[in-house]
């Protein structure tokens, strides 16, 4: 079984070569990308199934062991992780060919694309912080060609301040790693877990705070996430969509994972994570409301969702982490289903802007229940999976007595409605007030080509079924939250079972 | 020696912070260029004082230099490398496009803004509308549709 967790990161990056070599025929680059998706999910699938049976699945690259080696662990956090992210990857794929956009003018669309899933599961698989940082790097690199793909004078604007805000990011992460290789001599997070334990609680501090602004930086927490809605809506609609969907939720990963497994979780930690969760949802959803663009509006959204994984981090107990892990799965589900409505709006409307467009319900109803479905859910109105997430982190607050950040999550809660409320007046009811920018495109009643309107329906039909099967994915995330408060189950199936 | 190139680390660290302030691309390109010195020197320190090339030829064990952060700088620099190019090729266009490589503010910001300024005006009626108050915050004349 083990042999299987690298593929993950293996299959994308050999996709990539051979979609390198084919550049010259678009279609066979297609069959090379969705193909190598499938696998890639279908592994996945595969590999969660086993960690939830089995709790950990080691691999050793090369049969070296633990703390010399390179190793690669799937536990559930990392499995479900996995499966989540390979089916967004998987959608937004299909998304991007049905659009026929850039994907059909750039050579460069899927080799890069591709790359950018493997960064992506090389960040869940690796059980090395240096291995991290590698990763980290991979989904960065292709996420700099993706958002400037197109060379828009506004594209290079917004893309300058993500490369550069991201470098900075790293630079941080190197200098931490530095200081922690100095001060344990390891790398491996198995070993540093038990090695930091030795150090003074200062040091530790010290590189617990140093992690979590890095990690910050790229989760977009408050006061870190200036570059976020500033960036992301000039990237073409599917890489917006991917980047709105899992990049922050890579860095949010992250997080959960170093402060779980590196450090004791000190009482301070968590207030300090509760505290910057609180501002981080309120700043985010108020930005939200100050906005015009339907894809600004839903970038601030971004920011104030990320409040709600670190409150559950932030209680350090088993309901808040299985609360902020389903959190991040139903997030991860919507949030992309919801940029890739706002992307066929602005192809059938010809702009995003609430005021340039209106009445889409009349002209193109399939858009607005695509719309309706994914954006009541991040509301958090019950049936929907946004609602069961809430309220597991909410039971979860009221379980640890932090009755003013459960407060604050519910009015933010709230003003989240508003703000769907004002995309779905702007958007789809009312009149236009000003002219569109570009011609809107027709396109008969599903408003929109087939390959994206798809892909859109599948999400939100995922969505849905997040909240069906509520009871065994929270199952998951609950054992997943157990291993990660006894991160010493995590050290002993790294470093012990060696061969 | 240890210490020269902590504080040599240090200096990269600090110049380059100030670049980063800067306004101009080239100007950020440099300073990212010097926080990376900085890291990796950092990273290269971090393994100890140096010693024997990590070559195993019989010399007891304490004598040879820590191979491992060396691989890590490595590994980053060539990181580092790949990224920069990519952003020099990012300022060559954005010179390209503007003539310039300053880096502007966000236009939905500034849009943003005007809309609270205009918004203010208009529930002050008893402010005189010609009146320049709100002037610095419009950088053009914007007619209103």
């Amino acid at each position: 079984m083990s042999t299987l967790v690298p593929l993950p990161m293996a299959i994308p990056l050999v996709a990539c070569a051979l979609s390198i070599v084919v550049g010259r025929w678009r279609s066979v680059q297609r069959l090379i990308s969705v193909t190598a998706l499938t696998a890639v999910l279908g592994v996945s699938v595969a590999l969660l199934v086993r960690a939830d049976d089995d709790g950990f699945i080691v691999h050793r690259s090369g049969g070296w062991s633990a703390p010399l080696g390179i190793t690669l662990v799937v536990d559930r956090l990392a499995g479900l992780m996995l499966v989540v992210s390979a089916l967004v990857l998987l959608a937004v794929m299909i998304y991007a060919i049905g659009q026929a956009g850039q994907e059909r003018q750039r050579v460069a669309f899927h080799p890069v694309y591709l790359v950018l899933a493997t960064g992506v599961s090389a960040s869940f698989l690796t059980a090395d912080l240096f291995n991290l940082f590698v990763a980290f790097e991979m989904m960065l690199a292709a996420s700099y060609v993706l958002i400037t793909i197109g060379g828009r004078p506004d594209q290079v604007r917004s893309g300058m301040s993500y490369v550069v805000i991201s470098l900075v990011a790293s630079t941080l992460f190197i200098t931490v790693l530095a200081l922690m290789y100095a001060s344990t001599g390891t790398v491996n997070m198995a070993d540093l877990s038990l090695r930091l334990a030795e150090l003074d609680g200062g040091v530790r501090a010290a590189l617990a705070l140093a992690l979590l602004v890095v990690f910050g930086i790229k989760a977009g927490l408050f006061p870190l996430f200036f570059w976020l809605p500033d960036s992301y809506p000039t990237a073409p609609g599917p890489v917006t969509a991917i980047f709105a969907g899992l990049l922050t939720k890579v860095g949010v990963y992250a997080i959960i994972r170093t402060q779980t497994l590196l450090f004791d979780a000190p009482d301070w930690m968590g207030t300090v994570l509760i505290v910057v969760a609180v501002l981080t949802m309120t700043v985010g959803v108020l930005g939200a409301i100050a906005q015009d663009d339907m894809k600004r509006i839903l970038a601030f959204h971004i920011i104030s969702q990320i409040g709600y994984m670190i409150f559950g981090l932030g209680l350090f107990t088993v309901a808040g982490l299985a609360g902020a892990v389903f959190y991040i799965v139903h997030h991860i589900i919507v949030k992309t289903a919801l940029f890739l409505v706002a992307g066929l709006v602005d192809r059938r409307a010809g702009s995003s802007r609430l005021s340039e467009i209106g009445g889409l319900v009349r002209t193109a109803p399939m858009l607005a229940l695509l719309f309706a479905v994914p954006a009541l859910s991040l509301a958090g109105i019950p049936p929907f999976s946004g609602f069961l997430a809430k309220f597991a982190l909410v039971d979860a607050g009221l379980a640890s007595s932090s009755w003013w950040a459960v407060g604050s999550s519910l009015a933010v809660g709230l003003l989240t409605l508003f703000s769907m409320t004002k995309i779905w007046t702007g958007v789809f009811w009312g009149e236009a007030d000003e002219q569109p920018r570009r011609e809107p495109r027709g396109d008969g009643r599903l408003g929109g080509p087939i390959g994206m309107v798809g892909a859109t329906a599948a999400l939100g039909l995922a969505s849905i079924a997040v909240s069906i099967f509520a009871g065994s994915i929270y199952g998951i995330a609950e054992r997943a939250g157990h291993d990660l408060l006894a991160p010493e189950r995590y050290v002993t199936a790294v470093l012990e079972a060696n061969e | 020696m240890t210490i020269l190139v902590a504080a040599v680390a240090a200096v990269l660290f600090a110049c380059g912070t100030w670049l980063l302030m800067q306004r101009r691309l080239s100007r950020i390109i440099i300073g990212i260029g010097l926080l990376g010195h900085g890291a990796n020197l950092l990273l290269v320190t971090s393994g100890g004082s140096g010693g024997r090339p990590p070559i195993i030829d019989g010399s007891p064990l304490g004598d040879y230099a820590d191979p491992l952060p060396q691989a890590l700088a490595l590994t980053a620099i060539v990181i580092t490398f790949g990224v920069t190019a990519f952003l020099l090729a990012l300022g060559y266009r954005s010179w390209q496009l503007t003539g310039d490589d300053q880096v502007e503010d966000d236009v939905e910001d500034r849009m943003v803004q005007r809309r609270e300024a205009d918004h203010a005006e208009s529930e002050h009626p008893d402010v005189d509308p010609d009146n320049d108050l709100g002037s610095d915050l419009e950088p053009a004349p914007v007619e209103q549709a």
